[in-house]
């Protein structure tokens, strides 16, 4: 089947900065609780770019695979660019049809950036 | 021994993803014989009209036919008289039904209210909301390692405070069979009242509520051949009319003046407004069509369909099943998880197989959260499956874990 490409199988069961940041600038929580899919981010900011991300969660192949690709994609970016970035980026990154029910998967590592961005903020 | 009645049911025509559909998500809902879609479209077609009020010929045919549905169902649960079965829209409803007209009126500060660790959401949450409202005190019956009741741990929570039980049937994530004749003996012993959350084990067994002795029982015909919408509420005779409406306006009423009523002192109370005549109807159709089938034989079946899914998916090292050992105390539910696969990838590639089951929590968080993991993916079966259709599911689970890469 489509979903499960050999990129998103490679995402999921070797995830990319995958872990803590002990000097962190912020950190968040995002879960999906309908099928208890969980994502802790940290992310250090200087000069309002993100210099370093690392994540740890707990979830479905879809969920954890598109958290690592982003955490690829948003490592080096300036906020401003971030906080404009579309639902649209996440899709373009797993190049995969994502059906209906599927969506909150893909969205979960998107959600918990943008939660962190607001945050961040405040 | 396969029933050989897939014929009946016309969605098992269907393909997925080009595959035939193997549908084991019976749980959540069962499928439709073609006797319950014709008597759905016979009624709108010849006697549609609202019941209870009109004097005309289709009004008067409808109501018999709404009321002949009221006596089937109590035949069918082996109640006193059809004055028993209240109509509600599902199970949860059903369950409301009691938290709010028995349960305002009876359970004060310092009482206590006991669910079993195995409960629904539905048969959880009403009870966490009267205690929260009416400051009695929750106490929840523990399993056993074999996904059981913990019958001991029931007794001693039982004291004479405690005034209500809601125990559920048959679990709807381990299948685990819950003997509701005892929980019911043991509860009446100290005074307490009984809810039997019926939801699961209604459609895979008989069920005689005399036999239990139980005060309510509460099920859905969705998951037993009939249609969404249709919930069933059994209040046992000698406590309707001690219980509040549940909802007030038309058709429950005795007299109305402008600014005072009188209520219907029956089962008629609980039922307000224009009811689903249509689904209870055709409802009808489907419990004929179990009785005709039977219910020990539809048992039997279910149960060695779920011995024989236990075996095969057993033989997978990589595979963890919560389903108690002894295939009697278990209904046909088999929960699983597979190391290093999450239930919703499980669930998708099953899908691309044209196989649906479930993934997730099965509206059961804290019991999904006592067996130790995330979520876990189901399969439930139902009289129209087969060995065939657990072959299928066999081998979408190699599909699985061949794609993600695990080696059996």
């Amino acid at each position: 089947m489509d979903l499960y490409s050999e990129n998103i199988l490679d995402h999921y069961q070797h995830p990319h900065n995958k872990g803590e940041i002990t000097d962190r600038t912020a950190r968040v929580f995002e879960n999906n609780p309908l099928c208890g899919d969980t994502i802790q981010m940290d992310l250090k900011i200087k000069n309002d770019t993100i210099v370093d991300i690392a994540f740890i969660g707990n979830g479905c192949a879809i969920s954890q695979a598109s958290m690592s690709m982003l955490s690829d994609e948003i490592k080096g970016k300036k906020l401003s660019i971030l906080k404009k970035m579309k639902t649209q980026k996440v899709y373009d990154l797993l190049q995969v049809p994502i059906s209906p029910g599927r969506v909150k998967c893909a969205l979960l590592g998107y959600a918990t950036l943008q939660h962190a961005l607001k945050d961040f903020e405040k | 021994m396969p029933l050989n009645i897939q014929k009946d049911f016309p969605i098992l025509k269907r393909r997925v993803h080009g595959k035939r559909l193997v549908y084991l998500d019976n749980a959540a809902t069962s499928q439709k014989p073609k006797i319950f879609l014709d008597a759905l479209q016979k009624y709108y077609t010849t006697i549609n009209a609202n019941i209870h009020r009109g004097v005309h010929t289709l009004s008067e045919e409808s109501t018999g036919a709404y009321e002949a549905v009221r006596e089937k169902t109590a035949k069918f649960i082996g109640a006193q008289s059809a004055g028993e079965i209240v109509f509600t829209k599902n199970t949860t409803e059903s369950i409301n039904c009691v938290a709010v007209s028995w349960g305002k009126k009876n359970i004060k500060k310092g009482d206590e209210v006991i669910v079993s660790a195995l409960e629904h959401h539905a048969n959880l949450v009403p009870w966490q909301e009267l205690c929260r409202e009416t400051g009695a005190i929750l106490k929840i019956i523990p399993l056993t390692e074999d996904f059981l009741l913990d019958i001991e741990g029931f007794q001693k929570l039982l004291n004479l405070n405690t005034k209500l039980v809601c125990v559920t049937g048959m679990s709807n994530v381990t299948g685990s069979i819950v003997p509701v004749k005892q929980i019911t003996e043991l509860s009446h012993a100290v005074g307490a009242k009984v809810l039997v959350d019926a939801a699961q084990s209604i459609a895979h067994s008989q069920t005689n509520v005399q036999n239990i002795g139980c005060d309510f029982l509460a099920f859905s015909s969705h998951k037993m051949l009939g249609p969404m919408g249709v919930g069933v509420l059994y209040i046992k005779e000698s406590l309707i009319a001690e219980m509040s409406p549940y909802m007030y306006g038309g058709d429950m009423i005795e007299t109305v003046e402008q600014y005072t009523s009188k209520y219907k002192t029956d089962y008629a109370k609980f039922e307000a407004g224009t009811q689903n005549v249509a689904d209870v109807v055709a409802f009808g159709a489907a419990l004929d069509y179990l009785k005709k089938i039977g219910m020990s034989a539809i048992e039997k079946h279910d149960r060695e369909l779920l011995a024989y899914a236990k075996a095969k998916f057993s033989k997978f090292k990589q595979v963890k099943l919560f389903s108690p050992k002894n295939i009697k105390n278990c209904g046909p539910v088999l929960s699983f998880v597979v190391e290093g696969i999450h239930p919703h990838d499980i669930a998708s590639v099953f899908d691309s197989q044209g196989v649906a089951i479930r993934a997730g929590f099965h509206c059961a968080e804290p019991l999904v959260r006592r067996l130790g993991v995330p979520s876990t993916a189901r399969m439930s079966f139902y009289l129209y499956n087969t060995k065939a259709d657990v072959d299928t599911a066999v081998k979408a689970l190699q599909k699985t874990l061949k794609i993600f890469k695990i080696k059996n």
